[in-house]
């Protein structure tokens, strides 16, 4: 195993899950509760000082019982190591800590999660949605459960073709 | 001797209208700041700045809250120009998706195919031709020096400084032609793929290549005299946006936004890709986190892309361009007209795309603008399950707020020069 995948599940054998290496990135799996200090770990510790943010994103698992998975991608610089921690969580509750306390950098990602994935962030400064607009209550478009086309003030517009209602009909001989 | 008195004379009265101007220019700045206290009233107000504006380098809209002229804070709304790219990519082949990077940074869209087919690779666990290394690495520096000339131009202009732009585009006019012979387009390229690239450096372009280096140091100095002694220039980028090292890594920025802070991070040396490990080159570190460090980095940056460009042609090996497993990449045309396997790949590629074994990755690269990362999970079809961007124009956004207070509002036009933004790139 990892040294560092070791080190993390001696010290929060409650919160670490699991572990996977796999394509040379290294993925630590944790429980949604108190995730918050393994991530203070992870950051503050001289073992891991994971003190560069990449990414906070998240997938979707519709058939899956915890639904939600929040992935979170740290490069430690001056150890020049990445690694990759997933949290997951239902659809009932989908609420997971805010890092922005710990990673500042993480204010925009998170509000990105929240607008594409519908996921809450406990503690977050200022949960708004970010790339769609404040007022869309359609959901949340990178569920799978949300169609490709879109959804929303399009539908209204009378000059765009429905594409599904009002087929032209086919030509004779054509099935 | 007369002569030489009446010059003594000139001399003296010289020095008292000086000294007589000192003194009104002093009592005049006295006056200023005493009226500042008293009678000149500030007030706070709310101003909105676009989306419609031209320095913004696409739709931007930011909410300033200001105090008098000074910015007390400045929330930036995105997403003017979201069109889904990461919706649209579950939707597609692999092969379909390298033209939708292309416009999302279309300053620099050889950069983004590069991030994107590096990713995938990755997945694959794909080894690429020796050659296809060397032209990826020289296509890449290429886009390297037409996105800073194109940066530096469009700065200089927002700052006031018109002739840079004619300058700085007349070179990005040379290596757009060049893109023209390598892949036939100037901007929206979709030239790599999974396993090499779409087609061969010939000799001509070679040629041209080398002409282009050998000149190109010349013309950064020409930039140079323009701008590094330029009072207004300096005026405008010495301390102004600064943030320090540990700031800069705590807010996740990257590119020379990042490196201007004097941290050392590049991918490029870091996790060492294409043939960036195969020659010589530096990563210039700036000190005073300000614009003008930022500037300062790109030129440098600049001249390293060229010698990297050169020692890359130097060494430029013989052999295939493209990978021969069949499986991700296209067979030659040639036999595909004679041989039904052949054809039935052709035909699958085309239909289905590759397959990629399930599983999950994220892979960084260095782009012009900062790290440009996808993180995609496959399920084993031939498209991705999710593909996240890691866009550095975004996370670069994310502490422009931090940057911006305490400035002048005039400085606000700079600030988002200095990221090198592109909001193709940062709504995505």
């Amino acid at each position: 195993m990892h040294p560092v995948a070791e080190s993390l599940r001696r010290k929060f054998p409650e919160t670490v899950i699991g572990s996977r290496e796999a394509l040379g990135d290294l993925t630590i799996y944790l429980r949604e509760l108190g995730a918050t200090d393994v991530f203070r770990a992870l950051h503050d510790d001289e073992e891991f000082r994971y003190d560069y943010i990449v990414d906070v994103t998240s997938v979707d698992y519709p058939m899956d019982a915890e639904r939600f998975e929040v992935v979170y991608i740290f490069y430690s610089i001056p150890r020049r190591h990445r690694i990759i921690v997933k949290i997951r969580v239902p659809e009932s509750h989908p609420v997971v800590d805010s890092i922005v306390s710990i990673w500042r950098g993480a204010e925009f990602m998170e509000r990105e999660v929240y607008d594409m994935m519908g996921i809450q962030f406990r503690g977050h400064p200022d949960l708004r949605r970010i790339l769609m607009p404040d007022d869309y209550d359609e959901g949340y478009p990178l569920r799978k459960d949300f169609p490709l086309v879109g959804k929303g003030w399009r539908d209204d517009f009378s000059f765009v073709p429905k594409y599904h209602e009002n087929l032209p009909p086919l030509p004779e001989g054509r099935a | 001797m007369e002569s030489l008195e009446k010059e003594e004379v000139r001399k003296n009265q010289g020095a008292q209208e000086l000294e007589r101007r000192e003194i009104t220019l002093s009592t005049l700045r006295q006056a200023v700041l005493n009226g500042l206290d008293s009678s000149i009233k500030t007030d706070q107000f709310l101003l909105n700045m676009g989306p419609q504006h031209p320095s913004t380098h696409g739709v931007l809209r930011v909410l300033l809250d200001l105090d008098g002229e000074r910015i007390k804070k400045a929330v930036p709304d995105l997403g003017y120009l979201h069109r889904g790219t990461e919706k649209i990519a579950e939707y597609r082949t692999y092969n379909q998706i390298i033209p939708l990077t292309d416009r999302l940074d279309y300053v620099s869209a050889m950069a983004n195919n590069y991030a994107f087919v590096r990713a995938v690779e990755k997945l694959l666990q794909l080894k690429v031709p020796e050659r296809a290394e060397f032209i990826r690495t020289i296509v890449a520096e290429m886009q390297r020096i037409i996105n800073h000339l194109f940066w530096l131009g469009t700065q200089a202009l927002d700052i006031g400084a018109m002739s840079v732009f004619f300058y700085t585009f007349r070179e990005r006019e040379v290596l757009l032609d060049l893109f023209e012979k390598i892949c036939g387009a100037r901007l929206t390229t979709n030239y790599y793929r999974v396993g090499g690239v779409e087609g061969d450096l010939n000799q001509d372009v070679i040629d041209a290549l080398y002409k282009f280096v050998d000149t190109f140091e010349p013309h950064i100095l020409e930039y140079n005299t323009l701008l590094e002694n330029n009072r207004i220039w300096l005026a405008r980028t010495k301390h102004i946006a600064v943030i320090t090292g540990e700031d800069a890594i705590n807010f996740g920025l990257s590119g020379p936004t990042l490196r201007g802070s004097g941290v050392d991070y590049d991918l490029r040396k870091y996790e060492p890709y294409g043939a960036y490990d195969l020659v010589n080159w530096s990563v210039p570190l700036g000190q005073n986190g300000d614009i003008y460090d930022r500037y300062w980095i790109r030129i440098e940056e600049m001249r390293q892309s060229s010698s990297i460009i050169r020692q890359c042609l130097d060494k430029l090996p013989e052999g295939p361009f493209m990978t021969d497993d069949h499986k991700v990449s296209f067979p030659p045309k040639g036999r595909v007209m004679h041989n039904m396997e052949t054809l039935i790949h052709h035909f699958l590629l085309v239909v289905e795309g590759f397959k990629t074994p399930p599983g999950d990755t994220y892979c960084g690269t260095e782009t012009p603008k900062g790290e440009l990362g996808f993180y995609i999970v496959s399920d084993g079809s031939g498209k991705p399950y999710r593909m996240k961007i890691r866009a550095p124009s975004f996370v670069n956004m994310g502490a422009f707020d931090f940057m911006a207070r305490g400035y002048m509002i005039a400085d606000i036009v700079t600030i988002f020069g200095t990221y090198d933004i592109v909001m193709g790139e940062c709504d995505r």
